[in-house]
């Protein structure tokens, strides 16, 4: 054991990063369903990763290579807050901006561009851990409901959406079915992301450190959003007036979820990537054939 | 082109440190820095208020958290909080009697004299709330002086250290239900395990134990006001230091190691017909915290006597029902929450605008054509 | 009943006890006495109720309140756990003893193969959902996942139970109690349950709207061919809907048999009172 700064490595006691640990292991057991934990105080505010941080510090070891993002960047405020307490707290790993390169990710909002594979685990921060909050507020009955399979209010919810607004208006935090039992809150990704976790390569685990849940969505599960046969689920929509997918003005790439704000001098609506590391990479990728 | 939007965060942050660091330090040559004796007893309440809602009796570390977070309670206990999750829980002590404890207040509103008297102690209950002018520009000699007669005017007959519990007179009286000891389960540890309701009631005094003062105060008050009907009386207000009693590694003997400065609150409510052939008796509320602290033992004392109600007959009102209760009185974690929220939600926020422009698409061109029909 | 019947449900020997019970419950209590223990002061809402179902057939159910007839309906409908008791629910060659059944098949017979309509139309619909929502969550508890059929489906039970489908996007609180009845109808029907239990569903209504419902439970039975259990109070409900009737009186069944044959020519005088009172 190191100690780093006063710190061991890690930062937690090695109790907490053991039942974490197990906890995982129970949650890749029974795909999507929430596993209480205990979860610790960390240094940052409950909201701000501490589920997600936690699951990072009771996997990561010497050798393993760490990848932070929020917002799809690695250079947010709150990636660099995260990333840099890791490094302090762990210092045999390394750290990377290359999705690639990266054993370990560790992400609030987003899941990269770049597909995922066998050797990586995706590291999701969690807010609200339950989809059936919005219908049940009492979590003793959601528990029962869940053990049930009972998410006929949840559809309820969906159906009183298409009869009032012709769509359902879900945004983000799309209910996912996962391995045809458990519904789960994908966390905060957009409904654009929600189809990277079905059989998905890599183990993607989801942290709640304020609700003090940890699930999971196991390799190569399947992963469906709630849906109706004849209305189906469908992602954001990129696409201009005359029909046509946005490119991001910065790499031209018109696959990856973009970023729309206003140009500050010509007061234009710009669009570019959300993922900072698939958007330079592209760039790279457009010089080489030029040159 | 370069990366618009979220760049520079490591440097925006060595800033905003750097600023929070300057703010603390601004008196420049004119100040010095706080002393950590001088805020462990000068600002005591607060001192006491930090280890109790940080749930960790380190009076050291407390008097660091509040000067390095300059006074700021939720920010100092969260600190304290995080530091005791780097610790490994080591051993346990036994069942501490607080009759033990080695009081300096002791107050009940149930008798006019109890066993042992009433010990009014340091309290501002009954003084006037005026701002007292003079301290203004008090002078070091003047406050020094002050401690030093105090101490020489003490009288000489001095009450006994300790005195006995009142509840424990109700009790011989055969007012109070009958001690239920129960040696098969332990205590619930929320540091070590997460609640799952329903939860047993010393998981429920655990959390409250560590909320957050405001918080208990504000879902007590409720049941105060007539969401919720507990109307207590205090049996006993016992502020005082209880010695802490740990097992002796060698021969497993208690051992006392220590005291802590604790606040302990017992309320009598209303009586009920009893459910196992038993004669109807008052029913009790316990509140207890690290400091001294009598808004937060007293709210907790209420508090856990609607939460009892609430677990066996279902919540009437929002204090007797645990989950809303035990989840959102805890100060660390609705304080981060609510801070999250300023953390930037662009993607999602891309997401909602989405389905906004969406929906008013279909809803215009829908009110197009009822025009045409 | 005829032969080759399709029997719908079997119960046996149903007793429910609220309160500690003790060993003298059932002979302390009764339609001479009243249903609650003298020496424990537990409340026998029922005892000893036995009776059979068949299809297409409708069985009533009458007493005052306290009478322990909806306390049966109830624990039927796994609204509450009987103290003792069997019951058996056959259907499609299966046979389900419902005091047995775990919570998940519990809430899977409730939502397929029964339907419930209870007098105060709070406890039947979700009030915060449109009348179609209501409907739709049946159908979607069993699993239809198509937008269209499902509201089509909605539509065609809304028409059925004479509910303005124009008004099916609308809340259930909007409407006159009698809408609300209907509406709990179309719910119940939603999943074609082979049994229905109707629970003192005319109460409150005005005679008019209360005539119209009858009907409309009348023409559902001889469409569908549903069983269906009434607990009423109602002498007049009785007559005109059920084939067989039990009468009740703290928690026993004083009285079985053709509904006909009991109106004619009641055997206990409670009855007598009771048929005429209502001449």
């Amino acid at each position: 054991m190191t100690e780093t700064n006063g710190y061991q490595f890690g930062f937690l006691d090695e109790y907490a990063k053991k039942e974490v640990r197990r906890s995982v292991l129970k949650a890749i057991a029974l795909p999507g369903y929430q596993v209480p934990y205990s979860s610790r105080e960390m240094p940052m505010g409950r909201g701000f990763g501490t589920g997600g941080l936690q699951l990072t510090l009771a996997l990561i070891g010497a050798g393993e290579v760490l990848k932070v993002i929020d917002q799809g960047s690695d250079d947010s405020v709150n990636a660099v807050n995260l990333r840099t307490f890791v490094e302090m707290t762990c210092p045999d790993i390394s750290t990377t901006t290359k999705t690639q390169e990266a054993t370990l990710i560790q992400s609030r909002h987003r899941i990269p561009e770049k597909a995922l594979t066998e050797r990586q685990v995706l590291v999701l921060q969690v807010p609200y851990p339950d989809a059936l909050t919005v219908v049940e507020a009492s979590e003793d009955r959601r528990k029962a409901m869940h053990g049930e399979a009972d998410y006929s209010r949840l559809l309820v919810k969906l159906y009183e959406d298409i009869v009032t607004f012709d769509e359902i208006t879900i945004s983000h935090r799309y209910p996912t079915r996962i391995n045809g039992h458990y519904i789960i809150d994908p966390s905060p990704i957009p409904r654009f992301d929600v189809p990277k976790m079905h059989q998905s390569p890599a183990l993607i685990l989801l942290g709640a450190g304020r609700e003090k849940k940890i699930y999971a969505v196991p390799p190569y599960t399947e992963a469906i959003p709630l849906a109706f046969e004849d209305v189906p689920f469908r992602v954001e929509d990129f696409s201009d007036a005359q029909g046509r997918r946005r490119p991001c003005q910065r790499c031209g790439c018109r696959l990856s979820y973009l970023d729309e704000f206003i140009n500050s001098t010509t007061g234009d609506k710009v669009y570019q990537c959300s993922d900072v590391d698939w958007c330079n990479d592209q760039l790279e990728m457009a010089r080489e054939q030029a040159a | 082109m370069s990366y618009v939007a979220i760049k520079g965060g490591g440097r925006a942050i060595q800033g905003a440190e750097a600023l929070l660091e300057y703010l603390r330090t601004e008196q420049g040559r004119g100040g010095l820095p706080l002393d950590l004796e001088t805020i462990q007893s000068q600002l005591r309440f607060l001192h006491g208020r930090v280890m109790s809602e940080g749930g960790l009796y380190h009076p050291e570390l407390a008097a660091l958290a509040i000067k390095q977070f300059m006074g700021d309670s939720l920010e100092a206990a969260f600190a304290l909080r995080a530091y005791r999750s780097t610790k490994p829980r080591l051993c346990e002590s036994p069942v501490l009697d607080t009759g033990a404890m080695r009081l300096v207040r002791r107050i009940s509103s149930a008798f006019k004299d109890i066993p042992g008297g009433q010990m009014l102690g340091a309290s501002p209950d009954f003084s006037l709330r005026l701002l007292r002018l003079e301290l203004l520009d008090e002078s070091p000699e003047r406050f020094q002086e002050i401690a030093a007669s105090w101490l020489d005017d003490l009288p000489d007959d001095k009450m006994p250290d300790s005195l006995p519990k009142v509840l424990d007179h109700l009790r011989q009286e055969g007012l109070l239900p009958k001690y239920k000891v129960n040696l098969d389960s332990e205590p619930f540890d929320i540091t070590r395990e997460p609640l799952i309701f329903p939860v047993p009631r010393s998981a429920a005094l655990a959390t409250m134990a560590r909320a957050e003062t405001g918080s208990l105060l504000g879902i007590a008050y409720s049941n105060m006001r007539g969401y919720g009907d507990v109307h207590p009386t205090v049996a006993e207000m016992r502020v005082g230091y209880l010695p802490i009693l740990l097992p002796h590694p060698v021969t497993g003997e208690a051992i006392e190691v220590g005291e802590v400065l604790i606040t302990e609150c017992e309320v009598v409510a209303m009586y009920e017909e009893s459910g196992d052939h038993d004669i109807p008796r008052f029913t009790l509320g316990y509140g207890a915290c690290f400091g001294h602290n009598e808004v937060k033992a007293l709210a907790m004392a209420i508090l856990d006597r609607s939460l009892q109600k609430g677990m066996r007959d279902g919540p009437a009102n929002p204090s007797e029902d645990p989950e809303f209760v035990l989840l959102h009185i805890d100060g660390i974690d609705s304080m981060g929450f609510c801070t999250h929220y300023k953390m930037p939600h662009y993607v999602t926020f891309q997401s909602d605008m989405d389905r906004l422009r969406t929906t008013q698409k279909k809803e215009t061109l829908k009110r197009v054509k009822e025009k045409q029909q | 009943m005829k032969e080759g019947m399709k029997k719908i449900l079997e119960l046996d020997s149903f007793s429910k006890v609220y309160g500690r019970g003790c060993l003298r419950c059932f002979e302390e209590t009764g339609p001479e006495q009243t249903n609650i223990c003298p020496c424990c002061r537990s409340v026998v809402a029922a005892h000893d109720v036995s009776f059979s179902l068949y299809q297409g057939e409708i069985l009533g159910i009458m007493g005052e309140s306290g009478s322990g007839k909806s306390t049966v309906v109830k624990c039927l409908y796994s609204d509450g756990q009987p103290t003792a008791g069997v019951a058996t629910f056959y259907d499609n060659g299966q046979h389900h003893s419902l005091f047995d059944l775990n919570k998940a098949q519990q809430r899977q017979l409730r939502n397929q193969r029964f339907g419930m309509v209870y007098q105060n139309p709070n406890l039947g619909l979700n009030f915060d959902i449109s009348a179609g929502g209501n409907i739709a969550e049946r159908l979607l508890m069993s699993g239809d996942n198509n937008y269209g059929r499902i509201r089509q489906r909605a539509r065609d039970l809304l028409r059925r139970t004479e509910v303005l489908p124009e008004r099916m996007d609308e809340k259930p609180k909007n409407f006159s109690g009698g809408m609300q009845q209907r509406v709990q109808i179309a719910k119940a029907l939603a999943t074609d349950p082979p049994l229905l239990f109707l629970d003192e569903v005319t109460t409150g209504l005005d005679l008019s709207v209360q005539a119209a419902i009858l009907d409309l439970i009348l023409e559902i039975q001889h469409e569908l061919q549903t069983a269906m259990i009434v607990v009423t109070h109602d002498l007049g409900v009785i007559r005109l809907l059920a084939d067989r009737t039990l009468v009740m009186k703290y928690g026993r069944v004083i009285e079985a048999g053709l509904t006909d044959q009991i109106l004619e020519d009641p055997q206990h005088a409670y009855t007598q009172r009771l048929v005429a009172s209502a001449l």
